[in-house]
C-alpha cells in the first residue's frame, strides 16, 4: 500500500525538501515506521524514545486525527494522504488583523486557524503574470499565502488589458513582475512577493523551482510548459496545470509520480499548428474561470482538503457551459514518469520543441 | 453506429466552426474516414502514418484512447468522442 505524507515546513528540511513524500505500510504505524527508515532525520521527530508519537504531534489520515480513528492501528487504502502535523509553538500567531482579513476563511472547518497557518508558511510559483496568472496570483494573495513567486519578464502591453487583471492602464511599457508586485501587494499587504524577472531556462528552473512548495503553470507557450513540467517532477513539486485558446480551457494537476504533461500530450506539436492567443483570440473572462481554477487547486493542496485534479483533466468550454472531466492516465511509457525512464536531467527544450523560448514571456 | 465528436479550439475550423459534429463508423479509425469524407483534410491533423499525433488526445467517453484499442478502439452507438489538441495559451503574446 502506497500512501502520501504530507510533510509540514518545519520538517521539510528533513525529508529532502519535498511536500509529499510517498511511504508504504497498510496502517498508519507502518507508514510511519517507513517514513522513518527512509528519513532518518525525521525519525527523531515523530518518534519519542519509547518509540510512540510525541504528544505535540499529530498525525491525520485525510484531514482526521488518528487518535479519532484507531490510532496507530487505523488501516490505510492506496491513496490515502496522511499529514504529519506538529504543534507550533511559540511560531506563527495569527494577528488581530489577520483573524479578521481571512475571517470568511477561517470560520470553515476545512480550513480554520491551522490551515491559514499552512497557506501563510506555503510558498507557491506562478509561471507568467498574464491570463491565467493574473486571477491565480491574486486569489492566493487575498488568501493570505505567505510567499507568491511571480516568474515573467515580459512589459505589459495595452492588448494584456482585455483579461490580465494584475496590470493597469498605467502599467504598460512597466515590467509585468513589478506591476503584479505592486497589485498583489496594494490587495494585501500581508504576503511576500517574489520577482523572477528572467527566462525560466534548463540552466535555472532547479535554482528557482526548488525554492517553492506548489508551481502554478500560465506559460504560453509549449517550450516553457515542458520545461516547467520536467523541472517539477525532478524537484518533486506538485504542478497545477491550465491553459487556455478561443473558448476552450483545461486544467489539471500533476502530482509527481501520478503522471505529467508529457503523459498527457508526449510531443509538442510542431512549431505554428497550433495557434496561440495572440494568433487565434482568447476570451478575456475564460481566464478568470480557469486561473481561479488554478488557484482553488493550489489552495486545496495547501490545506489538504478535497480531491484534487490529479489524474483528472478539466475540460471547459465557454461557449456550450460544459464542463467535463477525462482521465489522466501515469504512461508507463512516459519518457519522464514511466517505468523506463529516458530523461534524467533537464534537456534542450529549444531543441525538443522545435521552437525558441519566446523573446517575450507573453503569459 | 452514430456518435458524437466534440471537438476543440482550434480543430473547429476543420469542420465549419461546429463544436459538435455527428459522425458514423464502427471505430475510431472509421469514425475518422468518414469525417475525413465529409471535412477534407480533418483526418491528417490528427493522424500521420496510421499514428495519432502525439499532441492530440482522442477520448471515448472519458477515457484516452491510447488506453483503450487507440484507433482500432471499437464504438458503439451514444458514444462521445472528444478530440483535445494540446493548448499552450496562458494568455498570448502581446
Amino acid at each position: 500500500m502506497s500512501v502520501m505524507v504530507y510533510i509540514p515546513t518545519p520538517f521539510r528540511r528533513l525529508a529532502g525538501n519535498q511536500v509529499y513524500v510517498s511511504a508504504e505500510g497498510s496502517n498508519v504505524g507502518e507508514v510511519l515506521d517507513d517514513l522513518g527508515s527512509r528519513y532518518p532525520a525525521l525519525r527523531h521527530m515523530i518518534f519519542d524514545e519509547s518509540d510512540e508519537v510525541p504528544g505535540h504531534i499529530n498525525i491525520y489520515v485525510n484531514n482526521q486525527e488518528i487518535n479519532s480513528l484507531q490510532g496507530k492501528q487505523t488501516p490505510l487504502s492506496d491513496g490515502d494522504e496522511i499529514a504529519v502535523i506538529p504543534a507550533i509553538a511559540g511560531g506563527q500567531v495569527l494577528t488581530e488583523e489577520q483573524v479578521l482579513r481571512y475571517s470568511r476563511h477561517i470560520i470553515m472547518p476545512q480550513v480554520g486557524p491551522l490551515g491559514q497557518r499552512k497557506l501563510m508558511a506555503a510558498k507557491v510559483l506562478i509561471i507568467g503574470a498574464g491570463g491565467l496568472g493574473s486571477p491565480s496570483a491574486l486569489y492566493l494573495a487575498l488568501a493570505g499565502v505567505g510567499t507568491i513567486g511571480i516568474a515573467d519578464f515580459d512589459v505589459v502591453d495595452l492588448s494584456n488589458l482585455q483579461r490580465q487583471v494584475l496590470h493597469h492602464n498605467d502599467d504598460v511599457g512597466r515590467p509585468k513582475t513589478e506591476s503584479a508586485r505592486d497589485t498583489l501587494l496594494s490587495y494585501n499587504p500581508d504576503v511576500n512577493v517574489v520577482i523572477h524577472d528572467a527566462p525560466l531556462t534548463s540552466e535555472n528552473a532547479m535554482e528557482i523551482i526548488p525554492q517553492y512548495d506548489i508551481v502554478i503553470n500560465g506559460a504560453d507557450n509549449f517550450t516553457t510548459r515542458y520545461l516547467v513540467n520536467d523541472a517539477c517532477f525532478f524537484a518533486g513539486k506538485p504542478l497545477v496545470d491550465g491553459s487556455i485558446l478561443l473558448f476552450d480551457g483545461q486544467a489539471t494537476v500533476f502530482i509527481p509520480g501520478n503522471g505529467c504533461y508529457r503523459c498527457l500530450f508526449p510531443a509538442p506539436p510542431p512549431p505554428g499548428l497550433v495557434p496561440n492567443c495572440a494568433e487565434a483570440g482568447v476570451l478575456g473572462a475564460l481566464t478568470g474561470v480557469i486561473g481561479s481554477i488554478q488557484a482553488i487547486e493550489a489552495l486545496k493542496l495547501i490545506l489538504q482538503i478535497g480531491d484534487s485534479l490529479s489524474s483528472r483533466l478539466l475540460l471547459f468550454d465557454a461557449l456550450s457551459m460544459e464542463f467535463r472531466i477525462v482521465k489522466l492516465r501515469r504512461d508507463p511509457k512516459c519518457p519522464l514518469c514511466g517505468d523506463d525512464p529516458t530523461v534524467h536531467e533537464l534537456i534542450d527544450y529549444v531543441e525538443f520543441c522545435g521552437a525558441p523560448f519566446p523573446s517575450h514571456d507573453g503569459s | 453506429m452514430t456518435v458524437e465528436v466534440k471537438v476543440t479550439a482550434n480543430l473547429q475550423k476543420m469542420v465549419g466552426g461546429k463544436r459538435s459534429v455527428q459522425a458514423e463508423g464502427a471505430s475510431v479509425r472509421e469514425l475518422l474516414d468518414d469525417l475525413d469524407s465529409r471535412y477534407p483534410g480533418f483526418k491528417s491533423q490528427i493522424v500521420t502514418d496510421g499514428q495519432i499525433h502525439r499532441f492530440v488526445n482522442i477520448y471515448l467517453n472519458d477515457e484516452d484512447i491510447r488506453f483503450l484499442d487507440k484507433l482500432d478502439t471499437p464504438l458503439k452507438e451514444g458514444d462521445t468522442l472528444s478530440i483535445l489538441p494540446a493548448l499552450a495559451g496562458g494568455s498570448g503574446l502581446p
